[in-house]
Order: C-alpha cells, then structure tokens, then sequence
C-alpha cells in the first residue's frame, strides 16, 4: 500500500506574541520577546516571577461563561487556535465523519487540578470536588472539546510526552491521513501551566531562568550567560489533510509534511544525553521518512530552550547529522521570543516553519549577546534579526522529559 | 419571595448562564434551563455549601425543578 500525501490547509494560534496567527507572525518577524512579570498569580515568593503569558485574555471574549468555566485554560486556548485554524481551512462541507482531531498537550489541566486540591484542603475533610473537575483536567478534554464543537468524528485523541506532545500529535494525525483512516485531522498542541504549581515545579527542577531583574533578555538560547527556560503558554492548531482531497476542493495548501521522526534517549527522567545521541537518531528517522537528505533542508527550527546543557547537545547532534551542510542551515530558537510552551511548542514551532516558509524570512534567536565558546561559531543561529532566505524545506525539532524526540519536516508543495 | 428563594434563584442565574426570567418556580433544570447531568450535580453542590446541608443522593434525584430546590432547602436549611 502507498502512503498518502499530506499537506497544511490551515493554521491557528494564541501565543505569548500574538493572539491569531498574523499577530503571531508579526511577532516573529520582528524579533519581541513575550515574557514579561507574572501576572496569573502572586509569585513575589517564587524563584522566578515572570513568563511568557498570552497577553489581555479574557475567556469571557472568547466563550459564554456558561460554557468557559466548565474549561480550563488549556482546553480554551485549544479550541481558539483549533477554531481559527478550521476557519482558515474552510472545512464547510468536509465529511465530518473523516476528519478526526489528534491534539498534544504536555499536562492537561493544571489550574484546575490545583484549585480543586487546594478547595479540598481548605475545608473540613468533607469531598466537595466539582463534576466538571476530571473533565476539565483531563488531557484529552482538549481534542474532545474541539470535536464536539465542531462535530467531528474521526480519530480522536491527545498525545502526551512533556515538551514533545503536540509534534507527537502532528505525526499521529500525519500516520492516520497517510493511511487513509482519516481525510484531515486538526491537530495542534496547548498548555496553560503558569500556575503556582507548575512555576514552583518547574523552580524545582532548576530548569528555568530566574533572571528576574530582565524578564524579556532571559529566554537567549546559544548565549554563553543562558539560564534556563522561560515558561510559556497557549496553543496553536494545523489542519492537516489528504493532496488530493485538498486540491479537489480548491484549499490553500501552506506546505506538505513529508516526514516524522521519533525517539527516545533512554537516558535521564530530565537531563538531556549530553552526547545528542538520540537527538541524532530522530533527525535522521525524520530524513529518512521525509526521503530527503541533509543538503536539502534550508532551516531548523530548533527545541532550543536556552538551558545550559540542552541547547549544546541539540547543537552537537545537528552537526553530527548534518555534516558540512550545517553550515548552509538557518537555525533558530523561536523560544527566545515565546518562551516555552511545553506541550504546545511543537505546533507553534510548526507554525513558525510554514510562516517562515510563506514569508521566505527565517524568524531569529534573539536575546543574543555572547558567543559560548562551546557552540561552533560558522553555524547560522539566525541572532537577534529575521533573515530573508528562500525556505524550501524546514524542520522543527522538540524534545520531553522522560527522553522523547520529535521531529517534523515540511516542504513547499510541488506536484 | 424568601431570602433562600432569592439565593436559590442567584445560584441557577450564575450557574447556568440563564436569565432572571427564566428561572420560575416550574421551570425544570435539564429541560426548561438547558443543565445536562453534570450542571444538576454541580447546583446541588452549590445548595449544599451555600446552605450549609447534606442533601442525600436519592432525595437529590427528587429535585428537578427551581420550585422543587426551594421547597427543600426551606425545610431543610441550617
């Protein structure tokens, strides 16, 4: 049996940069950092008290409040970008009994599961848990809202590995189209984890910036000073779906995804293999899947989180993959204006390929101040300004806790 | 009206999203005001904390309707 071909028809996204996709990509272009104080709750006793947070929102804009407190945050960020990314798609007259939702979210519903935890604290031992709590909470409460909302009833499910879900999700939806379970797929990944527990968690594992004094400068993936992460959230969504159906109905076709990469590290819980060894394999399962080499890639877009030690052994592993090509590469962190959405980051990265890709401008790593001595200083990191360059093929990298690798590549559709 | 008819009738309006009006002493919860199984168990929740009662699950069942609420939280409130 022959695979199927697949291609992007539509995108959404609410970010820490932009609530739709053009604000999102206005952005990118322009190289803002979205991190600014914490603004959720009071973090003034936390180790770090700033993030990078979907600015102005308001469920209330958004759902009735009805239908929005029965949600949380994750949930309503998936279904936004979900929303706009099948306006864009224009899936009027689709069959909805083939297009399925396959969606990545990292935690699920933190805030939820925080506040229930803390109302049962509080009171007198007496169970007062909320009959929306485990809908809410639940990870899959993310692809089963937009499904019910939108009547779709494909495939449908939530893929969970930490910061690699929702590359996860877009190769669980590519599989399903390749194998003609399913004609589209809306897919896409969010999180919503700047909450006392998931800053303090996160402050636990010493994995996060506290550069407290100079929020929008701590996210500086490849900078020798680099701290740690910034927490991000929100969503972001593709439609994906089947050339020929796309074409017979007339759709804008953004890109194809040619290939998917997985692997794990089986190395650490947490720490990245400080050799990049199953960071090598996943770029190379993603090569060989896509059928391409690596001369043929213009641009990665990479985990990069700006932590010490992980953004080295990403680097290591691309020029082991990428020989003497890797220095025909555009490279950046696109975290270092996001910050990181966990769960989320594999889609809006995707996103920020095909924009990269439609805009033939590679989005910067910016934040850059000090060239670290340990990374190769012929490598593109794309610092601190958008460059123009003719985008063709491009890949997004992200990895998890608990060792996931994922990768994704798409190109510009030929026929 | 009672001052717990008026708590009664404030908690329907915030928890199901419905207007003043609506909310008669008839109007049934799932079929007049649009709760599914999971609002009438969360507006039980609601009547028990705010009026500080246990309301066992077989009489619970029993209160289908806005007037139905009051009637039993009159009797039975703290």
């Amino acid at each position: 049996m022959s695979l199927r071909r697949v291609v992007v028809t539509g995108l959404g996204a609410i970010t820490p940069l932009g609530n739709t996709v053009p604000a999102y990509w206005e952005g990118l272009r322009a190289g803002v950092s979205g991190a600014a104080p914490i603004t959720r709750f009071d973090a003034s006793k936390f180790k770090t008290r700033f993030a990078c947070e979907v600015k102005n929102y308001s469920p209330d804009t958004y759902f009735p409040t009805k239908e929005g407190r029965k949600m949380d945050i994750f949930t309503q960020f998936a279904l936004i970008a979900a929303d706009e990314a099948i306006q864009d798609a224009n899936l009027e007259g689709v069959d909805k009994d083939r297009v399925g939702v396959i969606w990545g979210s990292g935690i699920g519903g933190l805030t939820s599961l925080q506040a229930e935890c803390i109302a049962f604290a509080n009171g007198d031992g007496t169970p007062r848990f909320n009959p929306f709590f485990i809908p809410k909470m639940i990870a899959d409460s993310a692809s089963g809202n937009i499904s019910i909302r939108h009547k779709f009833r494909g495939p449908n499910f939530v893929t969970t590995s930490a910061c690699a879900s929702s590359s996860d999700s877009i190769i669980s939806a590519f599989n399903y189209i390749r194998l003609n379970m399913a004609d589209v797929m809306v897919t896409g990944g969010s999180e919503a984890a700047i909450t006392e527990s998931g800053v303090g968690g996160f402050n636990a594992l010493k994995a996060m910036s506290e550069r407290n004094d100079n929020p929008e400068q701590a996210s500086r993936p490849y900078d020798k000073e680099r701290d740690g992460f910034v927490l991000g959230e929100g969503a972001a969504s593709l439609i994906l779906e089947e050339y020929e159906h796309a074409k017979a109905r007339g759709a804008k076709i953004y890109a194809e995804l040619i290939g998917g990469g997985m692997s794990a590290d089986a190395y650490h819980i947490t720490a990245p293999d400080p050799e990049g060894n199953g960071v090598v394999l996943v770029m190379q399962n993603a090569l060989r899947d896509a059928g391409i080499t690596p001369a043929d890639v213009d641009y990665i877009n990479t985990h990069g989180t700006s932590t010490p030690l992980g953004d080295g052994a990403e680097v290591k592993a691309i020029q082991k993959v990428f020989g003497e090509d890797a220095y025909n590469l555009n490279i950046s962190s696109t975290k270092s204006m996001t910050g990181h959405l966990l769960g989320g980051a594999g889609a809006i990265e995707a996103v920020a390929c095909i924009l990269a890709m439609q805009h033939s401008l590679v989005p910067p790593t910016i934040n850059h101040f000090t060239d670290d001595p340990e990374l190769d200083p012929k490598l593109n990191f794309t610092f601190n300004e958008a460059q123009p360059r003719e985008v063709n093929v491009a890949m997004s990298n992200t990895f998890g806790f608990g060792g996931h690798n994922t990768s994704v590549i798409f190109r510009k559709v030929r026929d | 009206m009672s001052e717990i008819a008026e708590k009664v009738k404030a908690i329907i309006i915030d928890k199901l999203g419905v207007e003043a009006s609506e909310v008669t002493p008839e109007a049934s919860f799932t079929n007049d005001l649009g709760a599914d199984s999971l609002d009438t168990v969360e507006l039980i929740m609601e009547f028990e904390k705010e009026f500080n009662v246990s309301i066992p699950d077989d009489q619970a069942e029993n209160i289908g309707t806005v007037g139905q609420a009051i009637s039993y939280l009159e009797e039975h409130a703290k």
